[in-house]
């Protein structure tokens, strides 16, 4: 299915720039879709426009807005979408998610707090982004010892898993009692958060900068996580420092995770089905894998945002509701697939 | 001296499985360990291959101790075949092999040419050369083990250390891959130590073999000082007769 021979190096050459290409164009269709479509001859005009910071007409206009949700859409499914192949080989389970340990119920407690406290929004963003990194921090102390270099731990990260899905219940505990305390006009906003919304997410430098420094991480890894996701424990005895590559993965993945979810608020299943589905498209090497999936899942959540502001405009859904739909027959036709 | 340990002690809980232990390798002999489960068998071996922090003593190769080595370095002159592997993703069994490699070249980003050469060669060499673009998930648990011994050829090392290599194999695997193993030692003067349950097996190629009880004692020594019928029967705690077969000795556990 992956020929493995030929040249590995043209072959992810030619991924990489089949998706970057995917990428643009993906955001592209964004900026021309919406209640008032913009027509092809219009657009380089309106990108001209804009690339020299004036937007006068009215193409141009409603292309900066779009573009600039579309830019947001892509940063975030980016994020999560290598955040998840970074968790699944930290938890050597290629059905972990960035949310499996529990970081998007710990800010969804930080931003519901603060939106009970009728903050303005990047207080919120601020509560949800220190809600994820207190869930880390506390994943981290309770569960240090699967991080360590591997000599002591035998079990695998079994002791990180457990305890990240058990604070994620207690945190969505926590959720649910702010949901049923919450007053009636707090809770569409809630909810919205919840299920994972674009429509307010500014544009901003942060993501990119996370995004970028997470790339750059996996990327000189990437060999690392190979042979981790291979052997395990034994990955050592090929010279791997199987604790700080651990701590590498879970600070990263987390990272990029709040990141997103800062963004975004929890969007479901781009962290487990892009990953997955490039796994199955162009195989498990993590060479090809982790920039694949990066590109991969920033092109569909933009392509996702886009639908979910259309299908049944002028009214908007929520992104996740979208992710969650495409993603759930799609993920069982893979794992359908896979164990046949 | 390829391997030595030094007052090495190993404990499991409250158990002390090997006390004291002050054993050497040297280039070009083949060890067999022997005991009964649970005797420390895969600790000690985990020890060897730096798995595992010693609860006493030290282990040092060519001299130095484990804990001085930086572990890439280490890498190319040990390779460790762990007793059982869980295969989560879909790799190809000739990326398996190639990650084999990683120790040479940690920096670039790519395998050369010259590694998928000796990838392959591995691969043949286990005669699992034509499963080479299967995924290893679908193996069968001796075409597995074969990949797996494969891998550890490929890493090209002095000292090979083995925790079970003939588990899951074939009559005839069991038989070529114990061969190969031996040739190994002979030939290129590699040094393998291993932990294997058949007796005439281990006897068969083995320069040496090392007992452990698993309270403590030990017994190590040249293979027919060590492999001798009233030693073993003790260690292992059921009464063994030897039986011999031409040039070859054939170990019979009594019935009970």
């Amino acid at each position: 299915m992956h020929p493995t021979s030929a040249n590995p190096r043209s072959r992810a050459a030619i991924i990489v720039a089949g998706l970057l290409l995917a990428c643009v164009g993906s955001v592209l269709f964004a900026g021309m879709t919406g209640s008032v479509s913009i027509p092809l001859a219009d657009m380089p005009g309106a990108l001209d426009e804009l690339l020299h910071r004036r937007a006068d007409s009215l193409a141009a206009t409603l292309l900066d807005l779009r573009a600039s949700r579309a830019l947001s859409a892509f940063v975030t499914g980016a994020a999560l979408s290598l955040a998840g192949v970074m968790m699944q080989a930290l938890l050597r389970n290629p059905l972990a998610d960035p949310y499996v340990l529990g970081l998007s119920s710990g800010s969804a407690v930080g931003a519901l707090a603060a939106m009970m406290a009728a903050c303005a929004a990047w207080a919120v963003d601020a509560a949800a982004f220190a809600g994820a990194v207190i869930i880390s921090m506390l994943l981290y102390f309770l569960a240090r010892r699967d991080l360590r270099s591997g000599s002591a731990a035998e079990g695998g990260t079994a002791l990180l898993l457990l305890t990240g899905v058990i604070l994620s219940s207690a945190g969505s505990a926590l959720v649910s009692l702010m949901l049923s305390v919450a007053g009636e006009n707090e809770l569409r906003g809630m909810v919205f958060w919840l299920i994972g919304d674009l429509s307010g997410a500014p544009l901003r430098a942060m993501p990119w900068l996370v995004l970028a420094a997470g790339l750059l991480f996996a990327l000189r890894t990437a060999r690392s996580m190979n042979v981790l996701a291979l052997h395990a424990e034994a990955a050592a005895t090929l010279g791997i420092r199987v604790g700080l590559l651990r701590k590498g993965l879970f600070f990263c993945s987390g990272l990029l995770t709040a990141s997103a979810v800062t963004t975004a608020g929890s969007i479901g299943f781009v962290g487990l089905i892009v990953p997955h589905a490039c796994r199955f498209a162009f195989g498990p090497d993590h060479r090809v894998l982790i920039p694949a999936a990066t590109l991969a899942g920033g092109a569909y959540l933009v392509l996702a945002d886009t639908l979910a502001r259309t299908i049944i405009a002028p009214q908007q859904l929520p992104v996740g509701v979208i992710t969650a739909l495409v993603g759930t027959p799609v993920f069982l036709y893979q794992l359908h697939r896979l164990r046949k | 001296m390829m391997i030595a340990t030094e007052r090495l002690q190993l404990r499991v809980g409250a158990r002390t499985l090997v006390e004291n232990l002050d054993w050497q390798v040297r280039d070009g002999e083949c060890w067999s360990i022997i005991g009964r489960n649970g005797a420390g068998k895969s600790t000690l071996m985990r020890t060897l291959a730096g798995l595992r922090a010693p609860d006493g003593g030290q282990v040092s190769l060519q001299g130095r101790p484990l804990s001085a080595w930086p572990l890439e370095a280490l890498a190319r002159q040990r390779a460790f075949l762990a007793q059982s592997r869980s295969d989560a993703f879909a790799y190809t069994v000739i990326e398996t092999v190639l990650s084999a490699r990683h120790p040479y070249h940690a920096g670039s980003y790519w395998e050369n040419s010259d590694d998928h050469h000796i990838a392959l060669r591995s691969l043949a060499a286990m005669e699992v050369d034509d499963l080479a673009n299967r995924d290893v998930r679908t193996l069968s648990g001796g075409e597995r083990q074969r990949v797996a011994i494969a891998a550890l050829l490929a890493q090209d090392t002095q000292l090979l250390l083995l925790d079970e290599p003939a588990n899951a194999l074939d009559l005839a695997h069991q038989v070529s891959v114990m061969g190969l193993l031996a040739k190994l030692c002979r030939e290129r003067r590699k040094t393998v130590v291993m932990i294997g349950h058949d007796l005439s097996l281990a006897h068969g190629i083995s320069t040496h073999a090392l007992l452990l009880m698993g309270d403590g004692r030990w017994l190590a020594g040249p293979r027919d000082d060590v492999m001798q019928a009233p030693i073993l029967s003790e260690y292992l705690h059921h009464p063994i007769d030897i039986v011999r077969h031409g040039s070859r000795s054939i170990f019979i556990p009594r019935e009970a």
